[in-house]
């Protein structure tokens, strides 16, 4: 029996292409960065080694905080705003509402539309001389209806349409997992006298706490890496006030062409990105969902 | 696994008895959440409005009624301009590109998975816990090795250096999503396989692809809106009007003919009809695509 089964082992040739594959451009990319930011290069010729320069020139990069901040701003406002909506609404589209189901199809839309679409077309809501903004502006406000131009409105948007494209993601999610909670949890409850309110904190909560947890990983990370909606939205402007890590990178690099600093950058993400994978292994555990699916 | 996580409760609602008598009726009504969903509603369904009319607007009654007004005049000519700009070829690169990338994902990831889940090889193990590692690294982060690597493969400035890595980034979910679908399959069927003769070949060919087949829709929706939404690659990777695709052509669009807001609102409608007609049709896939990889 044994010496069969041994004959039916697939061996590593049948993983080696997507391994070399994903190593060529996932795994190498990463050496390779953190020798370029050791060197100076402008994208053409030939990367020179130039020692430790690139990292002390990050203490004079006055851009450099500021694009810190900026991200952590987004990161933890997209966080606050997208949770606790995505968790609402998702609660509310597993329950039983009249217009439930044409609701919920409205609520999913967003999620056919690329990023570029969303960006773009929230560039011409929020026009300030034809958009949506001039005309509704002056009720939230902003009499100029001016958010994209604006320094102290600027980040609050992207935030916004940040929160615009994903949170019918989120919600999906928290709608799929509130349905899986046990009805007889909310009878038992209610038998006890336990109100509305208290069944959301005292069942509705603790059961979502997965869903809760892989929402949010998914979201920190998401927000920290994601620039492509700043760069479309307000490429960095007014000023650098939605200038963000990954975008300042990209500036460097591509427009800059100073490949060695943008690299600094890029090694820096790589570390945020590798910490906070680090909490979504910790926190979600591969192999405990696996055996949570099991049976599902 | 992410699919019956998606899938069930609805279909469990639609048939069974507690669609007409609700199970857990309340006499007081989830208040919170509907306010949550309508304010929602509201803000999600503007926007869509506004790009849907919009789009059919002549741009001069675009600009003197404002964004919101009924549509009065119609026309198609917003659309047959765009086309005439190029949003055909973009929307070809686009569904090449996004083609392309799912045939790469799939053929190397499977046999990576199937090698994962039966393999008894160390190394196979390493590759694995590669694949895991590789989950976190950002994109962004390893672009500048990314550019260089392209550009040293004189690939430079063609759709397939847009599918390379974004398939490569793909791999690590892809073979995440496939190896936890093998691992649900009981292992006498292997066996039985054994013992009737056939070697690893026969066994991938008759029992992993066949039996992976929810997994691979999943994995192959979630690889091909990857490519169809990526910013980042083609950006950096593509430069001339041919291998333009739709994300970067509707950018080019809105900074060239920044006033034209209905013909960029027509190619924004233009740009997601893919997307519509894969969820009319395939609904099911479509979500468990986009939630592929949550609930890892």
């Amino acid at each position: 029996m044994t010496s069969v089964l041994v004959r039916e082992r697939p061996g590593f040739v049948w993983a080696a292409p997507a391994a070399v594959f994903f190593g060529l451009f996932g795994i190498v990319p990463i050496v390779v960065v953190v020798y370029l930011s050791f060197t100076s290069w402008n994208g053409l010729g030939t990367p020179e080694w130039v020692g430790t320069q690139n990292w002390s020139a990050l203490f004079d990069d006055g851009d450099f905080p500021s694009a810190a901040r900026t991200t952590l701003y987004l990161t933890v406002g997209s966080w606050l705003v997208q949770t606790p909506l995505a968790l609402l609404i998702g609660v509310w589209a597993a329950g039983h509402q009249r217009f439930r189901a044409v609701m919920s199809t409205i609520f999913f839309l967003p999620l056919l539309l690329s990023t570029a679409a969303i960006a773009l077309v929230f560039v011409s809501l929020l026009d300030p001389n034809f958009g949506l903004a001039a005309i509704w502006g002056k009720y939230i406000g902003v009499p100029d209806g001016n958010f994209l131009g604006d320094p102290s409105r600027a980040l609050p948007a992207v935030v916004f349409v940040v929160a615009w494209q994903f949170i019918p993601f989120h919600t999906l999610l928290y709608q799929a997992a509130a349905r899986q909670i046990p009805g007889m949890l909310y009878e038992a409850a209610e038998l006890d006298g336990a109100g509305r309110v208290r069944q959301f904190f005292s069942i509705t909560l603790p059961q979502l706490r997965n869903t809760i947890v892989a929402s949010s990983v998914m979201m920190l990370v998401g927000s920290v890496t994601a620039f492509e909606s700043v760069l479309l939205l307000t490429n960095g402007g007014p000023g650098n006030d939605t200038k963000v890590l990954p975008l300042h990178m990209y500036q460097q690099g591509f427009i800059a062409f100073d490949m060695g600093y943008a690299s600094v950058l890029a090694v820096l993400l790589v570390i945020v990105g590798t910490v906070l994978s680090v909490v979504v292994v910790r926190s979600t555990g591969y192999h405990r969902m696996t055996s949570d699916r099991e049976g599902l | 696994m992410s699919t019956s996580v998606i899938s069930r409760p609805e279909t469990a609602t639609a048939t069974g008895p507690e669609r007409r008598r609700p199970r857990r009726r309340r006499r007081n009504p989830n208040v919170p959440g509907g306010i949550a969903a309508i304010v929602w509603f509201l803000i999600v369904a503007i926007p869509l409005y506004f790009i849907v009319v919009t789009s059919v607007r002549t741009q001069e009654a675009y600009v003197s009624d404002g964004p919101l007004d009924l549509p009065t005049t119609f026309t198609l000519k917003n659309y047959t301009n765009v086309i005439d700009l190029g949003f055909g070829t973009f929307l070809l690169n686009s569904v090449i590109v996004a083609l392309a990338t799912v045939v790469v994902v799939i053929v190397l990831a499977l046999p990576a998975a199937y090698a994962i889940t039966r393999g008894r090889s160390r190394v196979v193990q390493y590759a694995f816990t590669l694949f895991l590692m590789g989950l976190a690294i950002p994109a962004q982060a390893v672009i500048i090795p990314i550019y260089l690597l392209i550009t040293r493969m004189n690939l430079y400035d063609s759709l397939t250096a847009i599918v390379l890595p974004t398939a490569a980034f793909t791999m690590p979910m892809a073979v995440l999503v496939l190896t936890s679908a093998l691992r649900d399959v009981p292992n006498e069927l292997y066996e039985a396989m054994t013992v009737d003769g056939a070697g690893t070949a026969m066994i991938f060919r008759r029992l992993v692809v066949p039996l992976s087949r929810p997994a691979l829709a999943s994995i192959g929706i979630f690889a091909g809106l990857n490519a169809w939404n990526g910013i980042l690659f083609p950006l950096v990777l593509t430069q001339s009007p041919d291998q333009r695709v739709l994300p970067l052509g509707l950018w080019n669009f809105q900074s060239q003919y920044g006033t034209d807001v209905p013909g960029l609102l027509a190619a924004v409608v233009l740009s997601a009809l893919p997307v519509l007609a894969l969820y009319l049709f395939g609904r099911r896939q479509l979500l468990s695509g986009l939630s592929a990889g949550f609930g890892k």
